[in-house]
């Protein structure tokens, strides 16, 4: 007799409030097969680049994503500054990165939160959370906007930080970090969440590579793999080290998250205290002509944009590919023979950004 | 249970939020909100309009006519920024909710019959010309 039945997990689920559906073949309690659906939010934004003129088009890739905005947007400018030639000045590149690595900070301060909520932690959740408003005023009070900071600009940036803006976000970050080293126990020695994530949502070092995995996903498996290593940006001036675990659990990709969130917050100090002086941004020389490609470190892995050009005002074609479409096939090669319980855990802990998956 | 000293703590404490509509923080300076066209001031070129990546501004240089919609509106300050005459400005104050839709519509006087002898007569949005 057949045993196995057909649980639907998602587009609307209380975990992942994003249009994901997995249709888990489960038999009693264990996950046998996951088949996913993708295509529920299609936005069209990449055709965008045929009716906006590309220096618009920074403000479109801007809403890809709602929680690293100012990447992808950093992404773009920059494919867009090789195709030019140009160069966007040293204190700009600071800044990308001081506002890129903000973006990392609460990008991963909320998915620490929903990582808690997942395993049903909800005090956890509301903690992170609360501490993750400090970055959300520092988004606010330097670039203007908590979320979507619209501060890149093709050859540079369109904000300064002055002095006391600096210190202010010192202490910020002070403040910011007490709190997030506040949590450092539970997240990393705690008996109920280790249970809940230790040994669960397996992926080898082998299979993520085979299986392309980026980012925290691919970390946490051994891999030091970060585009931030390529010292785009200013991140060759910095003291940049990739976060790697071995386990390749859900517990070190938790891991590998929460030691990046410290990590990111030293790079920011780093900038804050180096920022060269230099004008913001660069005159550019024209319209762009050509092909390029560009990648970044997202939050969540490698973001890559393809971009071609014919000399004109608009572009001609877009391409993005985001981290989270590289990571849903290692996700389902961790669901099959996990339990019921722990799918919304393992499925959480590749921070699945769908709306960015699908533009 | 390390959690527990911090839930305990929170616990006894004030709450992180605030009674929001009775209590409202001052506005960052830098924030960026509402647009506003100090209209005496526009020459009605247009720069606003064409940068604007969403199309909320529409400007009818032969009327003297500027509509803003504010609920197209993504405020990236693009146009602001863009202003030759610095007419257009950007306050620290974002928009109460609205019930109903509408669009900020204001109107001035063109240097139009200046500006027509001096350009020639071109067509009907001439006077911001090819970028
Ligand atoms: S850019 Fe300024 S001056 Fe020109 S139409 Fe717009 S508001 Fe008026
Ligand atoms: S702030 Fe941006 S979206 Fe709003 S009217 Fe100005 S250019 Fe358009």
């Amino acid at each position: 007799m057949n045993r196995t039945t057909v649980i639907p997990f998602g587009p609307q689920h209380p975990v992942l409030p994003e249009p994901l559906h997995i249709k888990f073949v489960v038999e009693d309690e264990t996950v046998v097969q996951a088949v996913p659906q993708l295509g529920f939010v299609h936005r069209g934004l990449e055709s965008l680049v045929r009716t906006k003129d590309f220096k618009q088009m920074v403000f479109v890739v801007e809403r890809i994503c709602g929680i690293c905005s100012c990447i992808h947007a950093n992404c773009y400018c920059n494919a867009i500054e090789d195709m030019l030639g140009v160069t966007a000045p040293p204190r700009a590149q600071f800044l990308r990165v001081i506002w890129s690595e903000l973006h990392r900070v609460h990008s991963h301060l909320l998915w620490l939160g929903l990582f808690a909520d997942a395993f049903g932690f909800e005090s956890v959740f509301h903690q992170f959370w609360r501490i993750r408003e400090h970055v959300m005023d520092i988004c606010e009070a330097t670039a203007g906007n908590r979320v979507i900071l619209s501060v890149n600009v093709v050859g540079g940036v369109r904000r300064d930080l002055t002095p006391d803006q600096i210190r202010w976000m010192l202490e910020q970050l002070n403040e910011l970090e007490k709190g997030v080293l506040d949590m450092s126990k539970t997240m990393l020695q705690d008996y109920t969440v280790q249970e809940r994530t230790r040994g669960i949502g397996v992926l080898s070092k082998n299979d993520a590579r085979l299986l392309g995995a980026a980012g925290p996903t691919l970390r946490g498996s051994g891999w030091a793999c970060d585009e931030r290593m390529r010292g785009y940006a200013a991140y060759k001036e910095l003291n940049f080290v990739p976060v790697v675990e071995q386990d390749g659990d859900c517990y070190a990709r938790s891991k590998v998250r929460f030691y990046e969130t410290l990590h990111s917050l030293e790079l920011i100090r780093e900038a804050l205290h180096r920022l060269p002086e230099s004008e913001l941004a660069v005159k550019l020389p024209g319209n762009p002509d050509g092909e390029s490609v560009f990648r970044v470190e997202q939050p969540r892995g490698e973001l890559f944009y393809y971009v071609r050009a014919n000399g004109g005002k608009m572009l001609e074609r877009m391409r993005v590919r985001t981290p989270t479409f590289a990571n849903i096939p290692p996700l389902l090669h961790m669901l099959p023979g996990c339990k019921l319980p722990d799918i919304p855990v393992i499925v959480l802990s590749i921070d699945p950004c769908i709306s960015c998956t699908e533009r | 249970m390390y959690m527990l000293k911090n839930v305990l703590r929170n616990l006894s404490a004030s709450p992180a939020t605030r009674s929001y509509p009775v209590e409202d923080r001052e506005p960052f300076p830098a924030y960026r909100g509402r647009i506003h066209n100090a209209v005496e001031a526009c020459i009605f070129c247009s720069s606003c309009a064409k940068i604007c990546p969403s199309g909320a501004i529409v400007v009818d240089a032969r009327g003297g006519r500027w509509d803003y919609d504010p609920f197209l509106c993504v405020y990236c300050s693009a146009c602001v920024e863009k202003c030759p005459t610095r007419c257009l400005k950007q306050e620290c104050t974002h928009r109460t909710a609205s019930v109903d839709k509408f669009v900020v519509s204001k109107r001035g006087t063109p240097p139009r019959a200046k500006k027509a002898r001096e350009e020639g007569s071109k067509g009907q949005k001439a006077p911001a010309g090819q970028e």
